[in-house]
């Protein structure tokens, strides 16, 4: 009989973790069963990074009440965690007069929920901020909230912590079958059966399959997929806030992003897509975001463009999220997370665990162990701290990606916390995300991964199950 | 021997090289020999040679050694050559930064972070290629698309395949030797799909690694889409029109496990952009004068990070002039200053080095942009006279051309810029 | 009967496009060269093209798992893949110096096949 369990979540996107991370901080038994082979690498890793300003959704939806939430509660927690996170401030942009209600809306929003350092900024302040605004604008309604992390930097900081707190964090772990016998849950996964009392369903685009196997009624959740483009990085400060177009009913448009590494993003898109796993990009996606792009910021052109990747929102009809107890006892949602869902994460998971203590977990504070460090990025230290950081550990005298400055303890750290893939590595320690893009230090990360994780490299996987690297020698016929 | 390195790590040298391919070492030697009493090489790899190593094809060294050899041949026989001349060669080492004095800080695997002054400082630190994302084809991104470079390395180094059925876009040289080396492992290559109307690299190689295999070489043909979730399973490729614009309507599907991307090599000049060095936007390398010195004195550059080379052998002489003259300032002495800018006009995308002098001889290296039959290369003065001329059989982009420029043919000549052209004859 | 056959030239950036006229077993004609290099390349390519092989073998002991090796003068062409097939499953043990032979006389060509750099004994 499986260990039983108070809590299961079923999801390791931003907001799986992020509840992980809460629950954590009780006495109770908590697993987070995640299906990809790292936490985050569903939609979350694809995420623009964006803690929207707070002033954004309407406070008359729940998503928008906890947009405001969650953006007060990154700051605390990125210091708690030690991730990235820059306020560098948002910019929503009329560029004719037609616009200008959009933006006493905003206002009116900010008014409502509280939100400080909303203003209008007038054409010449505007410009005056952002010279490389298009000069077409006409107003904008800055904010002083708005702010940058890095999105699958956050779902690592916040499973790896809540693993130190005592929570099971479990990847490779698809949910294949879930049964009640009133009292608690079962849920069958490749390794085996997980038993909970609870069970969170955080499963982002799969939230409606994960329902249908609780024997729910019918959850449609809609994919709307999401092209992004990222920018040479020689534009880094093209921008230096996050510029928004004036929204449309289902979209935020397409942004100019100074993502928290300085890279410039445009994008996202946003398409129905039957296939939820449908993470391709298009020639007409791409034309798409350069054109919205361009408007906003006219110096883009399409040579800029160095890569580009898509992810896969999970839209619920009335695109609000859903929180809360199902008719099935035991079984709660965190579904139909779309935009702001980054933002709102820490407060959906507060929401989460209110909605536990109502169904009649108990939630007792445990004791708190001293914060698991971040680990240590070389390229971010000054050269004094290199040269000490090369003295104390040999694995810091050895550089295994040239492009990102990442030193062969970094890497061997990454494996140390999880990492058994190249995308592990690389969304770990930013190996294989430079100029070069893995052509000079691949072949280093695999024999690394040989050595410290134990698989042969035809076992190395680029991202779990299916993705192979290399294949052995044969004899030629 | 590969393995040499100095016991300790002095804190000032006459000349410190970074990168211990076979331009760097070209240069240290020639530094040697031009006086330099202390001379370190460093590179980041375990061994030095730089990419030679991964290069077990033969044709290397014809010019230069008078033999034909194959890459690690040569890169052993650049090596001895440095350690037997007294060169300081130090693997296992990356360039953290140089400053504007040319103090060098490294990151060394055996000392940790150590700096160390250089009289006079070679870049040395070759390319790096061209990825996908460059060239943006739209699609997933599944495992089993890689630059031919490292499907290179994974063959020659470790005893890996990259994949059983490879298809590779691009016609450049490393993508063509791949097709045949591939092949000769077991793995089915079933094409070369090529965006320009005529192939990139050496027409040596489309026989010897194409031809001979039956491997069908598409040209004026590119990839418009990858397939395949966690690996590839297939790639979507289109003609092109006269525009190099894919024509979706005549696409065809060519399943297929691994693509290959072999589209040209980009000069690594991160070092020369901390250094702030003038780079020449059409090479992607440092603006050189005569004596391979970048814009700030006592910094020279040869090699792949100046521009992109086909043949080693011409490395090797472009390194010996940097090593040489780097020795030289490090001693110092003061070459003359050039006084003759060369401006690359009527179909020649650039020449190394930038500028001469009127005093010496020089090889200039230059790349028309266009393929001509029956042409000639004519240096004149921008008001149309005409300094030098000669003939030339027949030109390529993928084929580098050198001009061996005599003072003599500069004498009496007093302006300040010679026009190059490649014109038809 | 007479039958053309075509190669490239790779003697110069040129590429001529060569053809050779076989009638009952011999060269009956050459055409399409633009200079001399380029008739005897025709020529030794219809009669008897060779090839040099580049390739690696496996071994032991030292800082790679593979040596490469080639072969010390040309192969007839046709024989290229069995060369290589031959070397397929061939192991050295390090220390190997540039030279070494791994293979004498392969396949009866009267052509070594040896190894192209050294590889050290590591610990």
């Amino acid at each position: 009989m499986a260990a039983l369990h108070d809590v299961a979540i079923v999801g390791g996107g931003v907001v799986g973790c992020a509840i992980a991370h809460q629950l954590g901080r009780y006495r109770l038994r908590v697993v987070l069963l995640e299906r990809h082979v790292e936490v985050g690498f569903g939609t979350s890793k694809a995420n623009s990074g964006i803690i929207h300003g707070g002033h954004q959704a309407s406070p008359a939806t729940l998503k928008g009440r906890l947009e405001w939430e969650g953006n007060q509660q990154w700051g605390p927690l990125c210091d708690e965690l030690g991730f990235g996170f820059r306020r560098v401030g948002g910019l929503t942009v009329a560029l004719s007069d037609d616009d200008l209600p959009v933006l006493d809306h905003l206002e009116a929003n900010a008014a409502a929920k509280g939100v400080p350092g909303v203003e209008r900024w007038d054409r010449a302040r505007l410009l005056a901020a952002e010279p490389n605004l298009s000069p077409d604008v006409v107003a904008a309604v800055r904010s002083a909230t708005t702010a940058v992390v890095n999105p699958y930097e956050a779902c690592f900081g916040l499973a790896e912590s809540a693993a130190h707190q005592g929570v099971k964090v479990r990847t490779g772990s698809p949910v294949l079958a879930m049964a009640t016998d009133g009292d608690a849950w079962t849920l069958t996964t490749p390794q085996g059966p997980v038993a909970a009392r609870f069970v969170v369903n955080a499963a982002g685009v799969a939230a409606g399959r994960v329902a249908e196997l609780a024997g729910l009624d019918r959850l449609v959740v809609h994919a709307r997929k999401g092209e992004e483009y990222l920018l040479d990085k020689r534009l880094e400060g093209l921008v230096r806030h996050v510029v928004y177009p004036c929204p449309s009913a289902t979209s935020k448009g397409t942004l100019v992003i100074p993502t928290y590494d300085g890279t410039i993003m445009i994008g996202p898109t946003a398409d129905e897509v039957d296939d939820p796993d449908d993470l391709t990009t298009t020639a007409s996606g791409a034309e798409r975001v350069l054109a919205a792009a361009r408007r906003l910021v006219p110096g883009i052109s399409e040579r800029d463009v160095i890569a580009e990747f898509a992810g896969v929102r999970a839209v619920l009809a009335g695109e609000d999220f859903l929180i809360g107890p199902t008719e099935a006892p035991g079984f709660l949602h965190a579904a139909g997370i779309q935009s702001p869902g980054l933002t709102a994460a820490p407060a959906i998971a507060r929401l989460v665990a209110d909605h536990l203590r109502d169904a009649g977990l108990l939630l007792e504070e445990g004791e708190r162990p001293s914060p698991l460090p971040r680990p240590l990025r070389f390229a971010t230290l000054t050269a004094d701290e290199q040269e000490q950081a090369a003295a104390a550990d040999p694995g810091h005298r050895r550089i295994v990606c040239r492009c990102e400055l990442v030193t062969e303890g970094e890497v061997v750290e990454a494996i140390d916390r999880g990492a058994r893939t190249l995308d592990g590595l690389k969304f770990r320690t930013r190996a294989g995300m430079g100029r070069c893009q893995g052509g000079f230090c691949t072949t280093r990360c695999m024999e690394l991964l040989s050595r410290h994780a134990g698989l042969a490299p035809t076992e190395i996987t680029k991202r779990g199950p299916g993705s192979w690297v290399v294949c052995e020698r044969e004899a030629p016929t | 021997m590969i393995d040499a390195s100095p016991r300790m790590l002095y804190e000032r040298y006459d000349v410190v090289v970074a990168g211990a391919g076979p331009a760097g070492l070209g240069a240290a030697v020639a530094a040697r020999q031009a006086g330099a009493e202390r001379v370190l090489v460093v590179d980041r790899e375990a061994e030095a040679g730089g990419i030679l190593q991964q290069c077990i094809h033969a044709g290397f060294g014809l010019h230069h050694f008078g033999v034909e050899l194959t890459g690690p041949e040569y890169a052993q026989r650049v090596l001895t050559e440095a350690l037997d001349g007294g060169v300081d060669v130090l693997t296992d080492a990356f360039v953290l930064d140089i400053a504007h004095d040319r103090r060098v800080r490294l990151l060394t695997g055996e000392h940790g972070v150590a700096t160390v002054a250089s009289g006079a400082t070679v870049l040395a630190m070759g390319a790096r290629e061209r990825t996908r994302g460059a060239v943006r084809i739209p699609g997933e991104r599944p495992a089993g698309v890689l630059t031919a470079g490292l499907a290179q390395r994974l063959v020659n180094l470790h005893g890996l395949l990259p994949g059983r059925r490879v298809a590779i876009l691009g016609s450049g040289d490393i993508g063509l030797i791949m097709a045949r080396r591939l092949t000769l492992e077991g793995v089915e290559v079933v094409g070369v799909f090529e965006l320009q109307a005529h192939p990139n690299g050496l027409s040596r190689n489309i026989v010897h690694c194409l031809h001979d295999f039956d491997i069908p070489l598409h040209l004026s043909t590119t990839v418009v889409d990858v397939h395949g979730r966690e690996r590839v399973t297939g790639v979507t490729v289109a003609p092109v029109d006269d525009d190099l614009r894919p024509q979706a309507h005549r696409a065809w599907e060519v399943p297929c496990d691994t693509m290959l991307v072999s589209i040209g090599l980009i000069p690594e000049n991160e070092l020369s952009r901390q250094l702030r060095l003038r780079l020449d936007p059409v090479t992607g390398g440092p603006v050189v004068t005569s004596t391979m010195e970048t814009s700030r004195d006592g910094v020279f550059a040869c090699g792949n990070v100046v521009h992109i080379h086909d043949l080693v052998d011409f490395v090797s002489e472009e390194a010996a002039l940097a090593g040489g003259h780097a020795g030289r300032f490090a001693t110092g002495w003061q070459p003359p200053h050039d006084n003759v800018r060369l401006q690359p006009a009527t179909n020649v995308a650039y020449c190394v080095p930038h500028t001469v002098t009127t005093e010496r001889d020089h090889t200039v290296y230059l790349r028309v942009r266009r393929p001509l039959e029956r042409s000639v290369l004519r240096l004149s003065t921008p008001d149309g006279r005409v300094v030098h001329e000669r003939k030339l059989r027949y030109v390529v982009p993928a084929e580098m051309v050198n001009l061996r420029l005599r003072a003599s043919l500069l004498e009496g000549f007093h302006g300040d810029a010679l026009l190059v052209e490649v014109l038809p004859r | 009967m007479t039958e053309t056959f075509t190669y490239l030239c790779i003697g110069c950036p040129l590429g001529c496009r060569l053809e050779v006229d076989e009638a009952e077993g011999d060269i009956v004609e050459v055409r399409g060269f633009s200079c001399r290099l380029g008739k005897e390349f025709a020529v030794q390519e219809h009669t008897d093209p060779r090839r040099l092989v580049t390739t690696t073998v496996g071994v032991d002991g030292a800082r790679w798992p593979r040596l490469p090796v080639k072969t010390t003068g040309t192969v007839p062409k046709a024989l290229v893949r069995e060369v290589c097939r031959a070397l397929a499953h061939v192991r050295v043990r390090a220390p190997v110096r540039l030279g070494d032979v791994v293979i004498a006389d392969v396949l009866g060509t009267g052509v070594d096949v040896v190894a192209t750099r050294d590889l050290p004994t590591t610990s």
